[in-house]
């Protein structure tokens, strides 16, 4: 009989008082200092290596170009009459606005990161989902085959791309040898072939979020739409897609976000003339040794990219109050 | 033996009506995982409006049985119907039978007022009358200054209401309930039970309750159907399984209870004797049991049915002596843990009738225990 009661037995010996050795004491006052040692390291680890090398390249983009090494002028420097002298060179950013290079630059990049990102979550959500709901011994076999191309170099993947797409590579030669086409189709040096490297090589931070999200996923809750008279289809619409909303937004902007900044990809399988902001970047540093310029690009492309993320999660925090058991 | 007893207060019995016509019919269901038989060849008759408990363990087959009834396991073989019609293979969507789930799964992502209009929507029906009906049922269950929270702000208990709100307003013919008040605390779990047979009333659906916990069977069900290993082992009122199980099983699962074995001694069809070796006198039981003389029975007394006194009970039968051992307070009630001159332990309840009583029984007393002839309950398997 499982009774709740609580059970009182007359003439209990009172509980022993509990000694409390120092030891102990000194432990628990250690404790809150343990804690915010622990969580010191990550921010330790964002000053140095995120806020330190950003004032560091945002110093740069207010400086100018200088033949010299380092190739910029000092943003600080004493004059003659013992004074601090800061130049701030706007003329960085300036001639970002006024040179269309640069505008159509990240306009590509941005097109070329959106629309990957589309493809990879058309193809990783029914991936993810699959793997969710898959039974565990395969779900662990699955999800290290999703995980397993990052055991080869992320270069060495890219460059068997080339040997796959152009024009006497391996999908060519397949298709002639088919029948089903008389000429290789030019698919290398196109924007095809940087669709596919970038859909290709991201798509893993797609399906990972993704099916972290769904993998949680209360599955009787679809049981109680069906119950209510949902068929599948509208239970899914309804209650697994709006559920894994997280879930999309993570796996897209860890797709997005380096896909933007993309450099290898473009400039190995896309067409030289392809403007990426990625290449533009590289070339301005490396080629045009305009350190300025290029870190005023580097800066620009952040501002683009962090201010929506900021935007998108003010709306979140005070739209729906974290509505997510 | 049982099945002769009513009771006589309630005026609600469809079960003993021959004429009456079942609600839920559920014909030799049986469902198999592997070689595992889950729920064990079950045909089980249910009339409207009856609140109908499936009680027992954990495994027993209960949860699988209401599953089935709600289309979401397809039987092995047997058949469901449900107001006249085989609903055997229907999937859930298209069954007017509801669920009320144990974790009560409400969407997390809907406001209190989304996930009862939730079915309403699926069942297309007009937004003005969507908002009349999911308004009038969030009243009933009181839940109206609640409307726009999500469940994470809600409380349990509230979270439980939304879970019915949702499940009643589409006006099922029948809901199913998964231990509907397992996750609420002791004295809301009282307070709901009463609440829940109210709505019922109100609406006049038929209730199908699966329950590991007899108290909340006792006070819902018009009837209980007791499982055990996917069979279903006794269909009776709460008296009739509490005062009249049918076997060992339902004795000791229902309510606790004080179970000795016994030789029949004298058989009679108004009496029988009955020797039982942990007891000093044979037991005296006042009425008949179909079995054999010199057979083995087991006699199990209720713990609140045994008098515990000073004074040799002056009857030749029904009394035994033991030794005091423990005593537990419990407020309305006193646990006495008493050992037989055989070693065996048994347990006894007296009411506190007096606040403070000067000459209690206490520990290490030599006493009496005795019973009424009527209230052993004798059984052969």
């Amino acid at each position: 009989m499982s009774d709740a009661r609580p059970v009182v037995l007359m003439g209990n010996v009172p509980p022993p008082a509990r000694p409390r050795s120092l030891p102990g004491r000194w432990l628990k006052r250690l404790q809150p200092r343990g804690t915010s040692l622990v969580t010191s390291v990550p921010y330790l680890w964002l000053l140095l290596f995120f806020l330190l090398p950003f004032i560091i390249v945002l110093k740069i983009s207010f400086s100018d170009t200088r033949i010299a090494m380092p190739p910029y002028q000092p943003l600080f420097s004493w004059g003659a009459d013992q004074v601090l002298q800061i130049k701030l060179y706007l003329s960085n950013f300036a001639f970002l606005v006024q040179d269309n290079l640069y505008w159509q630059s990240y306009l590509t990049s941005i097109t070329v990161a959106g629309i990957s990102t589309l493809f990879c979550l058309l193809i990783g959500y029914p991936m993810a989902y699959a793997i969710a709901r898959s039974n565990p011994a395969t779900r662990n076999i699955l999800l290290l085959l999703v995980i397993l191309p990052f055991w080869t170099s992320f270069l060495l993947r890219v460059y068997a791309w080339i040997g796959l797409l152009k024009n006497n590579g391996f999908i060519n030669q397949a298709l002639m040898g088919l029948g089903l086409i008389d000429q290789p189709i030019q698919m290398l040096q196109t924007d095809f072939a940087v669709y596919v490297g970038i859909v290709y090589s991201y798509l893993p931070f797609m399906i990972l979020p993704l099916y972290a999200n769904l993998e949680k996923m209360d599955l009787t809750l679809l049981e109680a739409a069906a119950d209510l008279g949902s068929r599948p289809r509208q239970a899914f619409m309804k209650i697994t897609l709006p559920l894994s909303l997280p879930g999309i937004v993570a796996g897209c902007l860890l797709v997005f976000i380096p896909a933007v900044g993309e450099f290898v990809i473009p400039s190995l399988l896309g067409d030289p003339g392809m403007l990426m902001i990625g290449k533009v970047l590289w070339t301005e540093f490396f080629n045009n040794r305009d350190w300025p310029v290029a870190s005023a690009v580097a800066i620009a492309l952040l501002l683009f990219l962090v201010i929506p993320i900021m935007f998108y999660q003010r709306t979140q925090e005070s739209g729906s109050g974290g509505g997510h058991r | 033996m049982a099945t002769s007893v009513r009771d006589t207060q309630q005026k609600f019995e469809p079960w003993t009506d021959p004429h009456a016509k079942p609600f839920v019919r559920i014909e030799r269901l049986t469902k198999k995982f592997g070689d595992f038989v889950a729920v064990d060849d079950v045909t089980l008759d249910i009339y409207p409006k009856e609140i109908f408990c499936l009680l027992g363990g954990s495994g027993c087959g209960k949860t699988t049985l209401l599953r089935m009834l709600a289309g979401f396991e397809r039987p092995t073989s047997g058949r469901v119907f449900i107001d006249g019609v085989d609903v055997t293979n229907l999937p859930p969507y298209d069954q007017a039978v509801n669920m009320m789930f144990q974790s009560y799964a409400l969407f997390p992502h809907m406001t209190v007022e989304q996930n009862v209009a939730f079915g309403l929507k699926q069942m297309r029906v007009p937004k003005p009358e969507i908002a009349k009906r999911v308004a009038a049922m969030l009243d009933m269950v009181k839940l109206g200054p609640f409307t726009k929270r999500k469940p994470h702000q809600l409380s349990g208990g509230q979270r439980q209401r939304v879970a019915l709100a949702r499940a009643l307003v589409t006006n099922p013919k029948l809901l199913l309930l998964d231990e509907p008040l397992a996750a609420l605390d002791k004295k809301l779990r009282e307070y709901t039970q009463f609440e829940l047979i109210n709505i019922q009333e109100t609406l006049g659906v038929t209730f199908i309750v699966v329950t590991h916990d007899q108290e909340e069977a006792m006070t819902l069900s018009t009837r209980i159907g007791v499982m055990n290993h996917g069979e279903i082992v006794q269909v009776g009122t709460p008296s009739e399984i509490y005062e009249y199980p049918n076997s060992r099983f339902v004795t000791e699962f229902i309510g606790s209870v004080n179970m000795f074995e016994g030789r029949l001694i004298e058989d009679e069809p108004g009496y029988v004797r009955i020797q039982c070796d942990d007891l000093d006198a044979p037991v005296y039981v006042d009425h008949g049991v179909s079995s054999a003389p010199g057979a083995i029975v087991w006699v199990a007394i209720r713990p609140e049915k045994v008098h515990i006194g000073r004074e040799k009970p002056p009857s030749p039968d029904n009394w035994t002596t033991a030794v005091v051992r423990d005593i537990a307070y419990m407020g309305d009630l006193s646990v006495y843990l008493l050992r037989l001159e055989s070693g065996k332990v048994v347990r006894i309840t007296q009411p506190n009738i007096f606040r403070h009583a000067e000459d209690r029984i206490t520990w290490d007393e030599r006493v009496y225990l005795s019973w009424h002839a009527s209230s052993p309950v004798v059984v052969v398997k």
